[in-house]
């Protein structure tokens, strides 16, 4: 099987996503061209050598709909031999994009590919491309659907995780992003959203809040109680968990990712074509799954597709130097490091998304790159990024340093 | 069958008028009838518009259920359903106005007609009932109601309708858009005739056929029907547990339908009509919730030779809880009631609750002050036995004591007439020993209500061994006289339904004693259908009170106790060593904190520790109610019940069995009694003797009998 390198990896910051937040006035299609432009032009890439940009996009309607990727491969001037494909993977989708790209690398029936996502979660809301999994009645019964928040209290519930023990899981995250970007870690991958003339529009993450302590977060009101109860989800959630008296509600907007708006691309291609182009390669993708979990629960997915990339690449966990798993919610990492016995000096430690926002589409494949610059600070050489997804799935990857 | 007219105004009057029978009702022959009127009148060119209206009491009740009940063959039942839905089509696109003219109750595929109709006028008769309650029997709307009421009056404000199967009085009809006007009974049909020669001609289309209609809230895939549709599924399923398909059907073909046009909607509506009217929870409830209880409230099983007992004053012993309550509903139906205790402050007492039940109806605007206060006028409180004279029954609601019971018997027959009735409201104690202390151990029977008496709707009444066919007879009279549905059993310890009830708790401090969590416990009782969770029920009840009821019955029965010594073991504990003796007390199995929800209390992992392996909560479901069932046919085996329809009927109204499965008769034949058998084998070698199946069982099985033909 021929190898898949990682040649570069690019994301914007993230803007809040809502009216106030800087990238509102910002279109996602501009946020994609702001990605992919910038992985040309410093890698000085002859895209007519790219073969694909495939894109991961969750609300993928109005201005993200009617395939995103190709219509930014055009207008951000890639040649136009290039395609591009829109993918979803929900929340996960950034990162499926790149191990997508990285299969058609292996599979030998593309040489140099591009992997990435985008989201503008202020210009085109959560839940805009509707569906039938909450809504049609036959699906949403058969699969005991319940919304996201109502899945992270039946972790925490079901793992025992106290609010004290996701409150000091999200000060901490916003105290490591905080510490990563005072010390420029992520500089190496940022490139600045700017306007049409030039101007910055936004060059660093808005939704860090550095000051968060314990005391802060004790004022937020759980975020899900009220809809649990009077909506019905705890009671279909307990239907599937029938060994539950009640869920305990212990998240809310300060322990759960940030809606925000975001870029992010990746390139991806095999040895020869990187030789051709003049490109060092990062990193060499050892092994990537997706698998699906129970959906009511929805969000324990992480475990079992690393578990599964790992079985795949021959290592266990312990083989791992560093972790980033999305910060979906903060009972979302707590139970990845029970389950796999991982240490929290070794995930997270520039932070994630309830410090700097999760971007749905995009954040796999700023996740990835954020791993690989953390995994050339530090010198370190294996790293696994992985993401919970909506109706229970999750998504690995694993990368080693050449 | 169907009158048809025409009047010089070119108006031609279509009236229901079915003579042989007290309702109009859809039927193949009715609706044939009806089409051929319908094609008659369109085809005329004399008539300008059609009144459709009906010469009975009642404009039309709906689908004849006798025969849906029957249907077997998806096929036929979905032509059927088309043939309907062309002759309502038919009407909306004749080009010629109709005008329904609903002169009193129109339900179901009665109002789906005047659905079909381009206008709706209601006569305003209080007593009227208009809306779509095919819900209520597991079925739903087939004939247009799904796709049409949402058209006409938004998903939003049809949903809950189509849900609960409500029945609206012609003013809440008219207020949520069923009707379209309101006018007196006599200005009816002048009503209908002046809309269709005025505004009819000009709409004669339904909004839906017409161009660029809209849904009045938006439409399904509006933000407004985006939350309707998102939290409405999840408040269905944790409603029902997934038990009931019909509403879940009515949902989809909401949610389906309304996304096209009205006709490719009116085919979805059909997939899922046929498809609840063949599934087994539709069967089970029209055979127990429509037949059983309305053969159950006719008193189909009444001695026929006893004469129908009028009832004018009743005696009530007791004034607690339960006296009070049924003095109460006894006065509602105009009875008068000597309501006794042993002060006159306490029969006072009785009479205050009473009159705080009657002030709710006044203000819920159920009934007026005045007939309040001569409902009130009937009830006598006394301390005094000479007042029961004139008495035709008394009915006892003392200590559940035997001496006490005797005293109370004794002393009410002193001063009775010789022909009175007496009934004791007995939850657990045999009539037949009660019956030692009358005189006339003939006229001596069991009423045993359920509380709370005014909200409970079935009395069991219990046929000591002396008790005589006129008693009986005489006694079912009574219970139909105040509005209660009664079943008829046997004298036995806790005759059925506390006997069978009590199944149901053990097996939750069975299964508490083997090491199942609690919760898993609680949450299959209520996913299997029931109302509380066996273990909040014991706390309800009282475990005090199971303890010494089983106390009283090891004493009385001696050697001849069997028990459950599993469960016996959790109530001792709970009640001599823990003290933690049920909801009253605050402490049971769950902690009833002052400001916020009862919560299982956290010690019961102590005494009860969790074992490792937890059960599948399937198996903890079958197992709660397989136990009332296979008990039920103990019950039926030893004739304490008689007929399979009391203890459907009981069992439902007496403590809440889940509708779905029909009863715990039903629920035996619509699983197969082979199935229910063997079933009960495999759990007799799991769990104990008591789901061993009786030799009645058995034997239908062998033969390849069941308790009902369908």
């Amino acid at each position: 099987m021929t190898e898949a390198f990682i040649y570069d990896a690019v994301r914007t910051p993230r803007g809040r996503g809502k009216a106030s937040g800087a990238l509102y006035s910002v279109t996602p299609m501009a946020l994609a061209v702001t990605a992919l432009a910038a992985l040309r032009d410093r890698n000085a890439l002859d895209t007519a050598a790219v073969d694909d940009v495939v894109l991961g996009c969750v609300e993928p309607v109005g201005e993200q709909g009617a395939d995103i990727a190709r219509v930014a491969v055009l207008e951000a001037g890639y040649a136009e031999t290039t395609a591009g494909v829109q993918i979803n993977r929900f929340c996960a989708s950034g990162l499926e994009a790149c191990n997508m790209a990285a299969a058609q690398i292996m599979s030998g029936q593309s040489e140099m590919a591009v992997g990435g996502g985008v989201e503008s979660m202020s210009r085109v809301p959560m839940g805009s491309s509707g569906g039938a999994w909450a809504m049609d009645p036959q699906v949403a019964f058969h699969t005991y659907f319940v919304p996201q928040g109502i899945s992270a209290d039946l972790v925490a519930t079901k793992y025992g995780m106290s609010r004290a023990d996701v409150d000091a899981y999200a000060v901490e995250s916003q105290k490591r992003a905080a510490r990563a970007w005072a010390e420029g870690r992520f500089a190496r991958s940022v490139v600045p959203v700017k306007d049409i003339n030039g101007t910055t529009v936004l060059d660093r993450d808005e939704h860090i809040r550095a000051d968060t302590t314990m005391q802060s977060l004790a004022a937020l009101e759980p975020s899900f109680a009220k809809t649990g109860e009077a909506l019905g989800f705890d009671s279909v959630a307990i239907q599937r968990y029938p060994e539950i008296e009640r869920i305990t509600h212990v998240h809310h907007a300060g322990n759960s990712s940030g809606i925000v708006d975001g870029a992010a691309a990746v390139l991806i291609g095999n040895k020869a074509m990187g030789e051709k182009l003049g490109l060092k390669p990062r990193a060499r993708i050892r092994a990537f799954a997706s698998i699906g979990s129970e959906p009511t629960i929805m969000l324990t997915g992480p475990s079992f597709s690393a578990e599964k990339a790992l079985k795949r690449a021959g290592m266990s966990a312990g083989d791992i130097d560093l972790y980033e798993l999305n910060e979906a919610f903060a009972a979302v990492v707590l139970r990845f490091m029970q389950a796999l016995d991982v240490p929290h000096d070794r995930i997270n430690v520039n932070g994630g998304a309830i410090a700097m926002g999760h971007p749905l589409g995009a954040t796999g494949a700023m996740i990835l790159g954020t791993l690989l610059d953390e995994l050339e600070r530090t010198g370190k050489s294996t790293g696994l990024a992985t993401l919970c997804v909506g109706a229970g799935m999750g998504t690995a990857t694993i990368i080693e340093r050449v | 069958m169907i009158d048809y007219e025409v009047g010089a105004d070119g108006i031609a009057v279509i009236a229901w008028n079915m003579a042989d029978r007290s309702m109009n009702v859809l039927n193949e022959e009715s609706v044939a009838r009806f089409a051929a009127a319908v094609e008659q009148a369109v085809k005329d060119p004399a008539v300008k518009g059609v009144v459709v209206t009906s010469k009975k009491r009642d404009f039309l009740a709906g689908a004849d259920l006798t025969r849906l009940g029957k249907a077997t063959d998806a096929a036929s039942l979905l032509a059927s359903t088309a043939r309907f839905h062309a002759l309502l089509r038919g009407i909306e696109k004749s080009g010629k106005p109709f005008c329904a003219a609903l002169n009193g109750t129109a339900l179901g595929g009665g109002y789906e007609i005047a659905l079909a109709c381009h206008h709706r006028i209601a006569a305003d008769e209080p007593k009227s009932r208009i809306g779509l309650p095919e819900v209520t029997i597991g079925l739903i709307p087939g004939g247009g109601g799904t796709q049409r009421l949402p058209r006409l009056v938004g998903i939003r404000n049809a949903l809950p309708l189509l849900l609960e199967g409500r029945k609206l009085d012609p003013r809440q009809a008219l207020a949520a858009g069923l009707v379209d006007e309101l006018v007196p009974a006599d200005k009816l049909i002048a009503a209908a005739r002046r809309w269709l020669l005025g505004e009819g001609p000009a709409n004669a289309a339904q909004p839906w056929d017409r161009k660029g209609f809209k849904i009045p809230d938006g439409g399904v895939n509006s933000p407004k029907g985006h939350e309707t549709f998102v939290a409405g599924n999840a408040l269905l399923h944790a409603k029902t547990y997934g038990n009931y398909p019909a509403p879940r059907a009515i949902a989809s073909s909401v949610y389906e339908g309304l996304i096209t046009d009205l006709d490719t909607g009116l085919r979805i509506e059909s997939r899922y009509f046929v498809h609840c009217a063949l599934s087994a929870e539709a069967r089970n409830m029209i055979r127990s919730l429509f037949f059983s209880i309305g053969e159950a409230n006719k008193l189909a099983s009444r001695p026929k030779e006893v004469p129908e007992q009028g009832y004018r004053r009743i005696g009530v012993l007791g004034a607690g809880m339960m006296g009070a309550g049924i003095a109460y509903v006894s006065a509602l139906a105009g009875l008068e009631v000597v309501l006794l205790d042993t002060s006159a402050e306490l029969a006072e007492k009785g009479k205050a609750h009473a009159r705080g039940l009657l002030d709710r109806r006044v203000q819920q605007k159920r009934m007026s002050e005045a007939e309040r206060d001569e409902a009130l006028a009937l009830i006598r409180p006394t301390a005094r036995f000479e007042d029961l004279a004139g008495a035709e029954l008394v009915v006892e609601a003392v200590f559940e004591d035997r001496a006490i019971k005797a005293e109370v018997t004794r002393q009410a027959e002193a001063v009775l007439a010789e022909s009175a009735l007496f009934a004791s409201n007995t939850s657990t104690l045999p009539i037949t020993g009660l019956a030692e202390a009358s005189r006339r151990p003939a006229n001596f029977i069991g009423l045993h209500f359920f509380s709370p008496v005014d909200r409970m709707p079935l009395v069991e009444i219990i046929r000591g061994r002396r008790t005589s066919d006129a008693t009986l007879a005489r006694a079912m009279d009574y219970v139909r006289r105040i509005g209660k549905t009664p079943i008829t059993v046997n004298d036995s310890r806790g005759f059925y339904t506390s006997r069978v009830f009590g199944t149901y708790v053990n097996e939750g401090l069975t299964l508490l004693a083997e090491g199942v969590v609690p919760a898993l416990i609680d949450n299959a009782g209520r996913m299997a259908g029931m109302p509380v969770g066996p273990l909040a029920l014991a706390d309800e009840v009282s475990i005090e009170l199971m303890y010494k009821v089983r106390k009283q019955t090891r004493a009385d029965l001696g050697a001849d106790y069997r028990g459950n010594a599993a469960s016996e073991a959790v109530i001792e504990l709970m009640v001599e060593k823990l003290g933690r003796i049920g909801k009253k007390a605050g402490k049971g199995f769950y902690d009833y904190p002052a400001d916020g929800r009862k919560q299982l209390w956290p010690g019961l992992a102590r005494h009860f520790k969790p074992a490792d392996a937890q059960p599948d909560v399937e198996e903890v479901k079958r197992r709660l109610l397989y136990v009332q069932s296979v008990e039920t046919a103990r019950c039926l085996e030893e004739k304490v019940l008689l007929d399979p329809r009391d203890a459907d009927v009981g069992a439902i109204l007496g403590w809440g069995f889940p509708a779905f499965l029909g009863g715990t008769a039903s629920q035996m034949h619509s699983l197969g009694i082979g199935r229910f058998v063997a079933e009960c084998d495999r759990l007799a070698q799991r769990c104990g003797e008591r789901f061993a199946p009786p030799q009645l069982l058995r034997d239908m099985a062998a033969s390849g009998r069941s308790f009902y033909a369908a």
